[in-house]
């Protein structure tokens, strides 16, 4: 990464972490959450069986800069497609970045559609942090 | 044990082997070596296999007559293509079908829910009414073959939705074999598949005991799980102290509702998984008979020995699979099921290399099933019991395992004020068992990313990451099929009836003292759906809402 694009670890970012609709996978929702944290930033958890609408609403609340959700069911190319629309529908440009199993061939499309970035199972600590980062610096 | 119990010991278990041999129940190969070096069946000292507290084994000859039950878990898509999934299974000497239901299914949610979309058919097999369960096992005789069904939330749904299959097919009731998951305090710490709380939900779990013992005796009416528990993050102990209170709770559940502990005790099994630290995982599965055991014969005053003998089903560490160099999958596949053998599972599902990246291939399967087949046949594995029986580091790794149980244990009993069932509800409503999963979850993340724990492929030895393999793509016509299917069962069945049916499952909901089981089974006879039953019974129980701790 080149120092021009390098993230702003000054900031405290605010993110909201999500499970979208009925996938109950949370171990790495879980790790996220803790890796976060330590990386300071402060991490609202909404917890299991969200909606698009419940997901909305508290990133209206919680006023936060980026919004990760994830997926381990297959159902990437369905609900994350759905959580952008949500989101603006309501007008809110966050970024969204989506963790989990997704397959390679699935990637481009994902962020042709406005996926800020994807996190892939053996992610390190420091690459979730960074690309959480440089999601809300790139929608700045 | 005394020179002369131990004499004893030994002459028991010769005898009970002796005699199996002589009625034929040996399989009939030759017990040597590949160089053809005669082997005993057991070596070291008793307890023997098939011996109080069973830490050995639970048979007296174990895989010497009858190797352990190779059950691969399969489903996706619609039921028929299942069904076709199955036969292959059947075909190529899978002796025991396993469904994957997928996640609208396993929340009991049906195909045409909001909830549903974008997963169904995804995970697992959808399953909405009992026309898709008729479908899921056609041409299959149920009578014969042995099933397992991962279900939890809506169990009894399912579980009706199987013995009316059976009643319409004409199958008896009494001949039907298998295994329904219904292990539904694992959920609240791990799985996370839940529809009610705690507390009704154990009223439908031991409606289903007091079911199956009377009707289907033959079926295991819960597979009392850590696997899932381990997926989460749990270390080897936890997942061997957890999944053994739920146990307990079952079994204190169970005799709250009335039943003999030796009425339904033999019908609980285990479910556990196996990770790659080879002598852990044996130490954890000698630990797992040796508690259970004790714990039926002393606490709980079982006498019946088939109450005290901890079986289980053992399925290799999804979660140590790497997306990263795949196929390397295979090889931690072999030593983890090694291990399982090793350690004395009754039965077995191998992970197919590709599960990190998507649901398996008909060729990952293939070779997972493979995999399991040579350590059956060519290892040596199934030729003696217990091998590693009486080596100082698996018997050290027996006891620090039960040690390391025993704690957690007295911790609940503690919390519980002398009731597991009670420590268990606690520890779920003040997040106890979320929160060591949890932190064993990240400690292990944490040494990964270190470095300080090596991963092959991941964070050492990453060269070879080339082009992925072709992965299972589950078609989307799936879910308009299988929504088609859902309008055609709507549209032809007797709309009073669905409406009457369910009227009585909410009744028999509010009313401890009947039984759901047979309400539930006319109901889905009158084609109500997954989530019309469950909601019908969510009118008297609730839903369970986690609590959103980190």
């Amino acid at each position: 990464m080149s120092d021009a694009s390098a993230p702003d670890t000054t900031v405290r970012h605010r993110v909201i972490l999500a499970k979208l609709g009925l996938d109950g996978h949370d171990r790495g929702i879980r790790v996220v959450a803790r890796i976060l944290r330590d990386a300071g930033m402060e991490v609202i958890y909404l917890g299991l069986r969200q909606t698009t609408d419940s997901i909305v609403a508290a990133a209206e609340e919680e006023d936060v800069d980026a919004i990760g959700l994830s997926m381990h069911n297959a159902g990437h190319m369905t609900l994350a497609p759905d959580m952008l629309a949500a989101l603006e529908a309501a007008e809110l440009s966050i970024p969204l970045i989506v963790g989990g199993i997704v397959p390679d061939e699935d990637l481009q499309p994902l962020l042709d559609r406005g996926v800020a970035c994807v996190l892939g199972p053996g992610a390190s600590a420091e690459e979730v942090a960074n690309s959480v980062r440089s999601a809300i610096a790139g929608a700045r | 044990m005394t020179e002369s119990t131990e004499s004893a010991a030994r002459a028991q278990w010769q005898a009970a082997y002796n005699a199996a041999a002589d009625t034929g129940a040996l399989r009939d190969i030759p017990f040597d070596t590949m160089s053809g070096l005669p082997v005993e069946p057991v070596y070291g000292d008793g307890p023997y296999p098939g011996q109080y507290p069973y830490t050995r084994g639970i048979h007296p000859t174990m895989y010497r007559s009858r190797l352990w039950t190779m059950r691969m878990f399969a489903g996706f898509g619609t039921a028929a293509d299942t069904n076709a999934r199955f036969k292959e299974i059947l075909t190529n000497g899978g002796s025991g079908l396993s469904t994957a239901f997928d996640m609208p299914t396993l929340m009991g949610r049906d195909s045409d829910s909001p909830w549903s979309r974008g997963e169904v058919g995804r995970g697992g097999v959808a399953v909405d009414t009992l026309d898709d369960m008729l479908r899921l096992f056609q041409d299959i005789n149920v009578g014969d073959v042995s099933t397992s069904m991962t279900i939890n939330g809506p169990a009894a749904v399912m579980l009706a939705m199987y013995t009316a299959m059976a009643d319409e097919t004409g199958v008896d009731r009494s001949r039907l074999t298998g295994t329904i998951q219904n292990d539904i305090l694992k959920e609240y710490q791990a799985q996370k598949e839940y529809i009610y709380p705690p507390r009704p939900s154990m009223r439908i779990v031991t409606d289903m005991m007091k079911f199956t013992a009377a009707e289907i005796p033959r079926w295991n009416s819960i597979s009392i799980s850590g696997y899932h528990i381990r997926e989460a993050g749990s270390s080897a102990a936890h997942e061997l102290a957890f999944t053994l209170a739920n146990g307990f709770a079952y079994v204190e559940a169970a005799v709250a509702a009335g039943m003999q502990v030796d009425d339904f005790a033999p019908r609980l099994s285990f479910f556990f998984n196996s990770h790659s630290d080879f002598f852990e995982e044996i130490g954890k599965f000698r630990a797992a008979r040796r508690i259970w055991a004790t714990w039926m014969k002393e606490r709980y005053g079982a006498q019946n020995p088939k109450s005290m003998m901890c079986r289980f089903h053992t399925q290799t560490a999804g979660v140590s699979l790497t997306a990263q160099q795949p196929e390397i999958n295979i090889a931690r596949v072999a030593v983890q099921a090694m291990a399982a053998a090793m350690g004395g599972t009754q039965s077995l599902h191998t992970d197919s290399y590709d599960e990190a990246l998507a649901l398996p291939t008909e060729k990952a399967a293939r070779i997972a099933l493979r995999t399991q087949q040579i350590v059956a046949h060519e290892t040596g594995a199934a030729t003696v019991m217990d091998p590693l029986g009486g080596a100082p580091y698996v018997e050290w790794m027996t006891d620090e395992i039960e040690r390391q149980a025993e704690e957690v244990f007295a911790h609940l009993d503690d919390l519980g004020n002398g009731s597991i069932l009670e420590g268990v509800y606690a520890g779920i409503d003040n997040g106890y068992f979320i929160s060591e999963i949890a932190e064993a979850a990240y400690r292990f993340e944490r040494e990964v990313n270190s470095g300080q724990r090596i991963i092959v492929g991941v964070n050492e030895f990453t060269d070879g990451d080339d082009e992925r393999g072709a992965i299972l793509r589950i078609d989307p016509v799936v879910e308009e099929q299988q929504l088609a299917n859902l309008t055609a069962v709507k549209s032809a069945r007797d709309d009073n009836a669905v409406t009457e049916n369910l009227l009585a499952v909410t009744a028999a909901a509010g009313d401890p003292l009947v039984n759901l089981m047979p309400v539930i089974i006319n109901a889905v006879k009158a084609r109500c759906t997954i989530e019309e039953v469950g909601d019908a019974m969510e009118k008297e129980f609730g839903r369970y809402v986690e609590p959103a701790i980190i």
